[in-house]
């Protein structure tokens, strides 16, 4: 066998069946969903096989009035959907930017017990954990109830059950994703860099502006994609801490597919999440690659 | 009396150690830089020279003592406010500015304009020979050429002083002895006083006005190349600088003059002509020789050859004293002959000129 078709076994065997697996069960259910976002809804579930533009006219204003009716309660979803995912991960930066800072200055065994503590969460159930804060937030919680002893407060205030619940859960939950690409970007800064501005004349704003910002944008960037998009889409907070009476995309497409079995309306909804990631992400990539492109450019 | 640009006063700093306890790094220090000067900071790793440095550059706070600089007390100044530059050791460029954005930095920070810094980035790259190379990143050019930025982004606001921390130690052999020659220029061309760092005795020797001999925290001794080389102050300074044969005995006087008596036995003749008390003879390996020269004026030690090795320009023999004394005296290699019948016999006579002989009186300083 040439070198170049033992190289192409090698290849084949080692991504094969990671290949073989994405295609089968990630690809795949893509496709029925994006196909399925085309199709009419079937009267007891399913879907019509005809080609059926109005599952995204409900949501976007086109809808054929005669069957289904524009809502713009779907866009507010959405557009709300987007704030607190969009504030969460603004949360979660102002949480972990400066502790990676503290934490990558502490000596090695206190540096590797914070870690420990950061990661903790992923040990214990989701769930558990959210159910906690509904102990917390709830009227007759921890909360609402040392306010009511101290007499601050002469009845419980609504805490669970808002958007501000929703975002203290995802905070909560997002902590770790946005720290460790932070962490990794800041503990490799090289602080003779620092020293060295501050040798030319710049004072601490102007290095941190100039020097430590920009050499741990990558990690800032990297943390920010890996929890907007999951918060973007997610549904398990909303679902404890939103109630019934906050939802998310998440949660309405949830509904869409197991109560109202409306599934290419469900599928409708899921594109849209998905085109809003994407379109994300090509601003990420379309950064990534001037970055890189730099230094081609001036070799 | 030259104008000094920096003066340290009595200038202290222990650091903590982890495990407890403290370490001197800085044990009362007194140092003028004078104008135009090219100072070099020498001694052994942890003898204090870098965080001197720092002191200077304002990212060491002193325990205790004053800093001056160009007549102003910087002591509690921040390092953004001296008037001072460092060329960092890994050099410090910044990887995600260009080569232009990195030797501007000072200037776009003090808010210098941008067509005169433009003009002042090109004469800073054109002053250490990187012409045209303003638009490339840090990672794209030779250890040499990242060195050069380094310098450039150092001296282009015009500071009163430049500190230069081991800035040679990453480069090869080669380019090191090519860099000595074009900073001594430098230093010259732009009238800057350098404060250079390093543990390397050849670069101190070969390119300062005074050399600063470092080590627990106190200056040994602060001279000319030369004094530093043949009239040390001390045993360390003479047994850190080059090679040396010293003999710590007491000084006798006889009529046929003096001589220093080591307590093994061993008596090394010099012109002294005070009644010191013990003293150290500094003999120098080329102060030797196997020729007898002027017989009436040269004195003379016995010795036993262990070893010869040929470095090229000169022979190494390795000998030892009747007494068992370790001596190594280098032979010019035009001398092959005379080498070669001392190394069969074993045995040679090692000729010295006892004015040449210098003695030390001096203990080490200590903090």
């Amino acid at each position: 066998m040439t070198r170049v078709g033992r190289r192409i076994a090698e290849l084949s065997i080692l991504l094969g069946p990671v290949t073989l697996f994405l295609a089968v069960f990630f690809l795949g259910p893509l496709i029925i969903m994006m196909i399925y976002s085309w199709l009419a809804p079937g009267l007891y579930g399913g879907v019509e096989w005809q080609f059926y533009p109005h599952n995204f006219g409900r949501i976007l204003g086109f809808a054929d009035p005669a069957f289904e009716e524009f809502d713009p309660v779907y866009l507010s979803i959405f557009f709300r959907s987007l704030k607190i995912a969009l504030i969460t991960t603004f949360c979660t930066l102002l949480v972990c930017y400066p502790a990676a800072f503290q934490i990558a200055r502490l000596p090695d065994r206190w540096k590797a017990f914070c870690l420990f503590l950061i990661t903790l969460p992923f040990f214990t159930s989701l769930i558990v954990r959210l159910f906690i804060w509904v102990l917390i937030l709830r009227p007759t919680g921890i909360i609402n109830g040392l306010f009511l002893w101290t007499g601050l407060i002469g009845k419980p205030i609504e805490l669970i059950y808002t958007d501000g619940a929703i975002i203290i859960g995802m905070v909560y939950i997002f902590i770790p994703f946005m720290f460790m690409p932070i962490y990794a970007s800041v503990e490799k800064l090289d602080w003779s860099l620092v020293r060295a501005s501050q040798d030319l004349g710049a004072n601490g704003f102007n290095t941190f502006l100039r020097i430590i910002l920009p050499l741990t944008m990558p990690g800032i960037i990297g943390g920010m994609i890996i929890v907007f998009i999951p918060a973007l889409g997610n549904f398990i907070v909303p679902a404890v801490l939103g109630g019934a009476k906050v939802l998310m995309m998440g949660n309405l497409i949830e509904q869409q597919f197991l109560y109202a079995r409306n599934w290419p309306f469900g599928a409708a909804l899921a594109m849209l999440v998905m085109t809003a990631v994407l379109v994300l992400l090509w601003f990420y990539v379309r950064y990534e690659m001037r970055r890189g492109g730099d230094a081609a450019v001036t070799r | 009396m030259p104008e000094s640009i920096v003066r340290l006063e009595g200038a202290r700093k222990a650091f903590p150690l982890p495990e407890g306890g403290v370490v001197t790094a800085l044990g009362g220090i007194d140092l003028e830089v004078e104008k135009n000067e090219f100072l070099t900071l020498l001694g052994p790793s942890g003898c204090g020279k870098t965080t001197l440095l720092h002191a200077i550059s304002g990212f060491v706070e002193l325990d205790s003592g004053r800093i001056h600089v160009d007549g102003q007390d910087v002591t509690d100044w921040p390092p953004h406010k001296r008037p001072v530059n460092t060329v960092f050791q890994n050099y410090a460029l910044f990887p995600h500015m260009s080569v232009a954005e990195n030797v501007g930095y000072a200037l776009s920070i003090a808010g210098t304009g941008r067509q005169e810094r433009t003009k002042r980035v090109d004469s800073a790259l054109a002053m250490v020979g990187l012409k045209g190379l303003g638009n490339r990143l840090p990672r794209q050019l030779s250890g040499g050429q990242q060195q050069r930025v380094a310098l450039a982004r150092a001296i282009i606001a015009r500071p009163k002083l430049l500190l230069l921390d081991e800035p040679l130690s990453a480069l090869d052999k080669n380019l090191r002895a090519a860099m000595r020659i074009e900073l001594k220029n430098l230093q010259h061309e732009l009238g800057i006083s350098f404060v250079f760092v390093t543990h390397d005795q050849e670069e101190a020797l070969t390119m300062s006005n005074r050399v600063a001999v470092l080590n627990g925290g106190v200056v040994q001794q602060i001279d000319t190349s030369d004094k530093i080389y043949n009239k040390p102050v001390n045993t360390f300074v003479a047994s850190f600088i080059g090679a040396s044969n010293l003999f710590e005995g007491r000084l006798e006087h006889s009529a046929a003059g003096a001589k220093v008596v080591t307590a093994e036995g061993d008596a090394i003749h010099c012109a002294a002509t005070r009644k010191t008390e013990p003293v150290t003879a500094l003999i120098r390996p080329e102060q030797f020789s196997l020729a007898t020269a002027n017989p009436a004026r040269e004195a003379s030690l016995d010795v036993e050859i262990d070893q010869v090795v040929f470095v090229g320009s000169v022979f190494e023999l390795y000998c030892h004293s009747a007494s068992g004394r370790k001596i190594i005296a280098t032979v010019p290699a035009s001398e092959a002959a005379a080498v070669n019948t001392a190394s069969q016999k074993k045995k040679a006579r090692l000729g010295y000129d006892p004015a040449a002989v210098h003695l030390i009186t001096t203990k080490d300083a200590e903090p």
